[in-house]
């Protein structure tokens, strides 16, 4: 640095002018020039008359190069200033794209969300403020209510435990199988399959073919190889409540992995020692769960409810592709999507999704009392 | 002793056995997806999948032409060694030596055929589905009464190029950003630092549906709904909270001095955190990007609000579901749609298990 300077004065005003000059014109320059360019791939991607591979193959690199290169510039010139203006604001070029996203994507929405729903079907531009209209039709909607029953009945009180207890159930056996890895993967794969390939999937299983003719879904082959009648099972009206199960099945298959996994790890936490003090007590298997194990995960088993809650309280894509919410499986999510984007009413759809936050600001509070425990700030 | 010894060889059993029972469970669905979308669109339709096991069925002994031995299908025929009328043998009659006596087809130009209950596995698979999905090839279906049927096929590979075109982008650059947020988090000193970050912790579980229709309406007035950007973005910025919170608990317990003896030496925080910081992050990085990566390619509400527009843009899961909803009973083109779907991100799961499990305890903390 003080060879730099030192070099500096010796140029003289004259210069040390004309370096500043070519400094600011660079900063100017390399800035509008990496827009250019990176318009110039916009307007490419957008026509998109090119071939597929082709357009793929620029979309990565223009999209990966174009962040990567916005931040070497702004930096850049963050760097050229006198070093106090750079660590006064070379923060803002680390956070600042990330705090713009964040509250571009999701802080601001929140308040403009709440302000939607405070007017009807054509919002704020053209519409009528209606107030707290929409709130109250939420609440005195029969498919609403249908949804929240749905919700709340078979996605949060029985989605919910069934895959709880099936990935507690699963962590505990393979912590003593010596197959343990392969059991486990094989549980865990599903969760690398999509909400619509699961659908594909499960459709598949509950498909139904009339009485006469061979069953190609397992489902109804095993009820009419038992002797029964195949049933048309989760898009049927007359078995209304069942359909939901049918639909949580299949959650309960993608999710419970998820939950293994995490409860797997807990379970290698607990001291072998206090295991094998309680053996050696004379505690049955039970006991050791219910006494030890249980209390000793009850932290994670938290925060795994949690995460699954959130997840079913959010849940769209398999009622979606499976019934589209017909037949009485309709959730909360399938009613925000409906009437935000099909029926086009976003004063109402907005108050569905108003509801979806307030159902999760408990979670937050919960997230950030975990946090200021931690205290790693 | 030995007592206890038996005790441990039964509980293992019964672990063990417990533990088969439930993977065979899991792996059925998954299995009998896999197995379909490898039968001809004949099979699929009159049997299950599961008759690749042997199995005991009827199979044909003999074919009777019944104009040939002058059979009036309008009364009761004998054939066979049985007497039954057409509506009957429609149905099929058994006779009494255990074999099967059946008319294919209708009155006038059907068959009969002698069918004997034995041993058979319905073993002819064909890549001619794959075919279909990828290359759009439509596929000509001849019933058994004659007439042909034309099945349109479907064409995959714009999808693919755009799931990709869609995911590598998206998990790349929520990561980035977060990454350099991570870092201005943990290691720089600027006013507001703390309250910022309480907004990322709190944001955590904002649920997305919230930002949906004020994003569409920005895009709207931007023009760039339908285009990649547009998905990128709305991902990266779904994304971040927990990508943010997952590295800044990475990158904020590195060692101090490591960090304060590149700054002895001159170092920018630039150079430090291209230069130290990523490289020494990679397994963190590497597990929450493919975390980001299943979440993006298995999407489906984001691209069918933010690409929905655009036919062209179509990624993988919006042209599964499309062909759900249009042809919920064309299994063959379901069947291998829904794995070729599936290809990458199980290759993903299979190749890179361990990072991913690690990317997923780091994140049991958030909601």
């Amino acid at each position: 640095m003080q060879l730099v300077e030192q070099r500096e004065e010796r140029l003289g005003a004259g210069a040390r002018i004309v370096a500043f000059i070519f400094r600011v014109a660079l900063a100017v320059l390399i800035p509008i020039i990496a827009f250019a360019v990176l318009y110039a791939g916009f307007l490419f991607l957008r026509a998109g008359d090119a071939p597929k591979w082709l357009i793929t193959v620029v979309a990565i690199i223009w999209g990966v190069g174009g962040v990567a290169a916005l931040y070497w510039i702004f930096n850049w010139i963050v760097e050229m200033l006198p070093d106090q203006w750079t660590a006064r604001l070379q923060p803002f070029v680390f956070i600042g794209p990330a705090i713009a996203i964040l509250a571009w994507y999701l802080a601001i929405p929140t308040g403009r969300t709440f302000w939607i729903s405070l007017w009807d079907r054509d919002g704020p531009q053209v519409g009528q403020f209606v107030g707290m209209a929409n709130y109250v039709s939420i609440f005195t909607d029969r498919m609403m209510r249908e949804a929240f029953r749905n919700n709340i009945f078979f996605w949060m009180l029985i989605a919910t435990p069934l895959t709880i207890i099936l990935g507690l159930l699963v962590a505990v056996l393979a912590d003593r199988s010596k197959a343990e890895r392969l059991f486990k993967s094989l549980i865990f794969l599903p969760m690398a399959i999509s909400f619509v390939g699961a659908g594909v999937i499960w459709n598949f299983i509950y498909e139904v073919k009339p009485a006469d003719a061979p069953q190609i879904g397992l489902l109804n082959a095993i009820v009419v190889g038992l002797g029964g009648q195949p049933q048309a099972w989760p898009a049927f009206t007359a078995i209304a409540p069942w359909n939901n199960l049918f639909l949580v099945i299949i959650v309960a298959w993608l999710q419970t992995g998820y939950a293994m996994v995490l409860f797997s790890a807990a379970l290698k936490g607990i001291p072998e020692e206090i295991i094998e003090a309680s053996r050696v007590d004379g505690a049955t298997e039970i006991q050791l769960f219910f006494r030890i194990m249980i209390p000793y995960i009850s932290g994670t088993i938290i925060t795994v409810t949690t995460t699954v809650v959130i997840f079913t309280l959010k849940i769209f894509d398999v009622v979606w592709v499976m019934t589209g919410g017909q037949f009485g499986t309709d959730v909360i999510a399938t009613q925000f999507y409906r009437q935000s984007f099909i029926a086009r009413n976003a004063g109402f759809g907005s108050a569905i999704a108003m509801i979806l936050l307030i159902a999760v600001i408990p979670v937050m509070i919960y997230n950030l009392r975990q946090f200021r425990e931690q205290e790693a700030f | 002793m030995s007592g206890s010894h038996g005790q441990r060889i039964r509980s293992a059993i019964l672990v063990n056995g417990a533990l088969a029972l439930l993977v065979l469970l899991w792996m059925i669905p998954t299995i009998g997806l896999f197995v379909s979308s490898f039968r001809s669109r004949e099979d699929i339709t009159v049997s299950g999948w599961w008759t690749i096991f042997p199995h005991r069925a009827w199979e044909v002994t003999e074919k009777i032409d019944p104009r040939e031995i002058g059979l009036d299908a309008t009364g009761p025929m004998q054939v066979g060694g049985i007497e039954a009328t057409f509506e009957e043998l429609r149905a099929g009659v058994s006779t009494p030596d255990g074999k099967r006596v059946q008319w294919i087809g209708n009155r006038r130009i059907g068959f009969i055929e002698i069918q004997e209950k034995q041993w058979t596995t319905r073993w002819n698979f064909t890549l001619e589905n794959y075919n279909q999905v990828l290359n759009g090839k439509n596929f000509e279906y001849k019933r058994p009464d004659g007439t042909v049927e034309i099945i349109p096929g479907d064409n995959f590979w714009g999808a693919i190029f755009n799931s990709i075109a869609v995911a590598i982008p998206s998990t790349v650059i929520p990561i980035l950003i977060a990454a350099f947020a991570a870092y201005g988090f943990a290691w720089m000193n600027f006013p507001g630092r703390r309250v910022l970050f309480i907004m990322v912790v709190a944001l955590l579980v904002v649920p997305l549906q919230i930002a949906l229709v004020p994003i569409l309406r920005d895009y709207a007035a931007l023009n760039i709904n339908g285009t990649f950007l547009a998905i990128w973005l709305a991902h990266a910025g779904f994304g971040l909270p927990l990508a943010t919170y997952l590295l800044f608990n990475y990158i904020s317990t590195l060692p101090r001095e490591m960090l304060e003896s590149a700054f002895i030496d001159g170092a920018s925080h630039y150079t430090i955190f291209t230069r130290m910081i990523l490289p020494l992050s990679v397994p963190a990085l590497a597990s929450f990007a493919i975390f980001q990566f299943l979440w993006v390619w298995n999407d489906y509400l984001v691209a069918l609000i933010f690409l929905g527009s655009n036919p062209d843009y179509q990624v993988l899961t919006m042209r599964l579901a499309n062909m759900v909803g249009d042809r919920g009973q064309d299994w063959h083109l379901l069947t291998s749609g829904a794995f070729v779907t599936m290809i990458l991100p199980l290759l993903v799961f299979f190749s890179l298990q361990r990072f991913f499990v690690r990317g997923l305890l780091a994140g049991s903390v958030k909601g």
